[in-house]
């Protein structure tokens, strides 16, 4: 399969105003993916998965990441004029990294017989911007994974043509797989052996009677 | 912030021609807790959704509060019938992440508990898709019989008949029990006698093939495109086999073919899981002959305080039941970041209305029968 | 000819069944509970705590390290360390658990406590017939019902008990071979510190 460079390069020529960046993953799996931007993300998976080259015709995973609001630390080498004589400082570089969704694409190809082609692309924020386009169109495979991502990550998929919860029952509020997801006291309506859940309920009770 | 609720039925005529039915959860012919909404016009299927979720458990949100190894025990739990590929996919993965280097003796205890594996899933799944079909207690008694045996030789190897835990990042976690690989040379080279009894008890059944043939078609391009692998997707037609692909573990070192089936119908996926069957035996008496010695596991490998370095890896096998995968994204603490699976049961489901529209509501439990789900996947 | 099939299929099951009268190989079943099967020597079903000696709470190899509780999968083990240190069997101070529990409703069976523990404290059982009544208390073991004496784990897991043996045989010889060569070193610096310091320029 030809490098992922190449694939930028002739994807950003055959989809005008695309623009592809590549995220590099130092692991040892050596995968590294390529960033989409959400207008034209569609076309770019169309053209994966038509062009004669690649024909990524299968996608064999989608999933969601979260990322919340974080701040990045990064220690970084400054030169800098202490007392006269310039030196080299470490510093630390605080970075605030704004929380957004993430959702990730394998592809591979069944003609071909190559892959993996990851693709990711990311919402503005993680809360009233969670929109991306769907996938579903270019691969049927997505649908069902991509309404596990909607049902446990709050991504909306414009274009999905059925999408409703489906791990979780349609009346449940909130996104379980997200960071900052507050888990209930029980998922049972019985008592369990677990002190711990029991004092959880109590100490939950205590306050609803105060207030 | 929720989408429209989905008008799940089309809107049933003024004298009510369409029927719904609830399938399930409770049904025995569902393999555990799967409904299907089916509407019906007479005993055509008009529309038809799989409902599904009831044995959710979060199992990604458990494995990423857990550390790496603590979430072995759980892939049992996913397709509590493979075991063993399910912590071999999961070990693949991390091996992926880390750098992690499998000795060759891994690789073939890996390869023989993987094709063990296939054969009872492939050995069950016939016995239980004759049961759905009202073939009752003839055919599931003779699998489990054969399944006993492999069962049997798991525990004595791992402790545990279906709950193995047995895999560990850059090998496995015990070496084989003295004599172990003489019974499974037993039960190996036993096995194809028992497909031969199977096949004459079935395959040529005209009761089977008037139920079987023809319904349910898969047709290629959409079985490409709906992400279907495993047995379905040969069966209809499309040689994608990660054995052969990816040649991931030792694969690439021995003989064996992939069956394709050629109408996509139930008949062939069923046919296509007895003829694998006959191949996963071939692998088997290969392996169990050449199996080297030495050690087991990666010296590398830490069983406490295991942080591989960030990044990320996607790692797949070729599973019973189709392709299983793990993405693992990592952030250099003991806990996985984001964990995934990648389960084929859910993902063969996708086109369920597709194969089922049109034919009668008592070929819809045949078609989901072929399909071969564990809920256990399914759901996570 | 139309048929042909479902009689070849018959004859099969009718072979199967006349078989189960004569060849053991078609008569798998055991009569359960009359009948056992021998129990597998890896067979692991939930932990227990192995004590050497004949006190099942002064002989506890646990030293209350809490790394199986950390590393439990279900978080099914619940510690207490004691506060001070107690004599052994063997009368050497050692840290004990002061509660250990498990909750054998909630243990999956996963041996990664018994893996993870670098004292051979504990070990997996065979015992299988647990069921209970009392939903709540009847499943929660306390170390009094999880101590069981290393006879009974060389019972159930000979080999593996056989090896884990040698291996404490082992690194006690090693650790008095070393107690015995740091005290030897001991009184010859004693001596050398008592002997005249030698003169140097």
């Amino acid at each position: 399969m030809e490098a992922l460079e190449q694939i930028k390069s002739r994807v950003e020529a055959a989809v005008s105003g695309a623009k592809l960046e590549i995220i590099r993953n130092d692991s040892p799996s050596g995968q590294h993916s390529l960033l989409l931007d959400n207008a034209h993300a569609l076309a770019v998976a169309k053209f994966l998965r038509d062009d004669a080259e690649l024909r990524l015709d299968y996608c064999a995973n989608a999933t969601g990441v979260d990322w919340p609001e974080a701040e990045l630390t990064e220690k970084i080498r400054v030169k800098k004029i202490v007392d006269g004589v310039e030196k080299e400082v470490e510093e630390v570089k605080k970075t605030l990294r704004p929380g957004y969704l993430e959702a990730v694409y394998h592809l591979y190809s069944m003609e071909k017989k190559h892959g993996p082609v990851i693709l990711r692309f990311r919402t503005e924020n993680r809360t009233d911007k969670n929109h991306l386009p769907s996938l579903t169109p270019a691969w049927r495979s997505a649908e069902f994974q991509e309404r596990e991502i909607f049902d446990l990550y709050g991504i909306v998929f414009d274009g999905h043509p059925d999408l409703r919860r489906i791990l979780m029952w349609d009346e449940f509020k909130d996104f379980p797989m997200r960071k900052d997801y507050v888990e209930p006291d029980d998922y049972e309506y019985e008592p369990t052996p677990h002190d711990e859940v029991l004092e959880k309920v109590k100490q939950h009770q205590a306050e609803e009677v105060k207030a | 912030m929720p989408p429209k609720n989905f008008e799940l039925l089309p809107k049933a005529g003024a004298e009510g021609d369409f029927l719904e039915v609830a399938m399930g959860p409770q049904h025995p012919s569902t393999h555990g807790v799967f409904r299907m909404d089916v509407v019906l016009d007479g005993e055509r299927v008009v529309k038809l959704k799989p409902v599904f979720g009831y044995l959710h458990r979060n199992h990604e949100k458990i494995a990423e509060n857990t550390t790496y190894l603590g979430s072995m025990p759980y892939t049992d739990r996913l397709d509590y019938f493979c075991s063993m590929t399910n912590n071999w996919a999961y070990a693949l993965s991390i091996e992926k992440l880390a750098g992690l280097a499998v000795p060759e003796r891994a690789e073939y205890i890996r390869v023989i508990t993987g094709e063990l594996t296939r054969l009872l899933n492939h050995s069950c799944l016939i016995g239980f898709l004759l049961q759905d079909m009202g073939a009752l207690g003839t055919p599931v008694m003779y699998a489990f019989r054969e399944r006993e045996k492999i069962l049997d030789l798991f525990e004595s190897l791992s402790g545990s008949r279906m709950m193995c835990n047995y895999m560990r990042f850059g090998g496995c976690r015990c070496d084989l029990p003295a004599g172990w690989i003489e019974e499974a040379k037993q039960v190996a080279d036993n096995f194809p006698r028992f497909l031969d009894e199977f096949e004459k008890l079935l395959c040529e059944n005209e009761i089977l093939m008037a139920r079987t043939q023809g319904v349910g078609v898969l047709p290629k391009e959409l079985a490409i495109n709906a992400g279907v692998t495993g047995p379905m997707l040969r069966a209809s037609g499309v040689n994608y086999d990660i054995r052969k692909v990816d040649k991931y573990g030792i694969y690439d070192r021995f003989q064996f073919r992939v069956p394709l089936g050629d109408h996509g119908d139930t008949y062939d996926r069923f046919m296509i899981r007895v003829l694998e069957m006959h191949e996963s035996a071939k692998i088997l008496q290969q392996a169990l002959k050449d199996i080297p010695s030495g050690p087991i596991i990666d010296p590398k490998a830490k069983l406490r305080g295991f942080r591989p370095k960030a990044g990320e890896a996607y790692g797949r096998i070729e599973a019973p039941k189709g392709e299983l995968g793990f993405y693992v994204i990592s952030d250099g603490s003991p806990n996985p970041y984001r964990y995934r699976v990648r389960p084929p049961s859910l993902i063969n489901l996708t086109i369920l209305e597709d194969m089922c529209l049109g034919n009668m509501v008592a070929d819809v439990v045949v078609i989901l029968g072929s399909v071969d789900i564990v809920l256990g996947e399914v759901d996570r | 000819m139309l048929g042909e099939g479902i009689i070849k299929g018959m004859v099969e099951t009718a072979k199967n069944f006349v078989g189960s009268y004569v060849d053991d190989e078609r008569l798998t079943t055991v009569q359960y509970p009359e009948e056992r099967i021998p129990p597998k020597e890896a067979a692991r079903n939930f932990p227990f705590l192995v004590f050497d000696g004949d006190d099942p709470m002064a002989g506890l190899r646990c030293v209350a390290c809490l790394i199986c509780e950390k590393e439990c999968p279900p978080q099914c083990i619940y510690i207490v360390k004691d506060t001070a240190k107690k004599p052994d069997h063997t009368g050497k101070m050692q840290f004990q658990p002061k509660v250990f529990d498990i909750d054998i409703s909630v243990c999956m069976s996963c041996q990664i406590c018994v893996e993870v523990c670098p004292f051979e404290a504990i070990k997996m059982d065979t015992e299988f017939e647990l069921s209970n009544t009392d939903r709540f208390g009847g499943l929660l073991f306390d170390k009094h019902k999880l101590a069981k004496s290393n006879e009974h784990y060389r019972k159930i897991h000979p080999t593996e008990a056989a090896e884990v043996d040698a291996r404490l045989a082992a690194e006690k010889a090693k650790a008095e071979a070393k107690a015995k060569a740091d005290a030897e070193a001991k009184t010859k610096a004693v001596a050398a510190k008592s002997a005249p310091a030698p003169l140097t320029a």
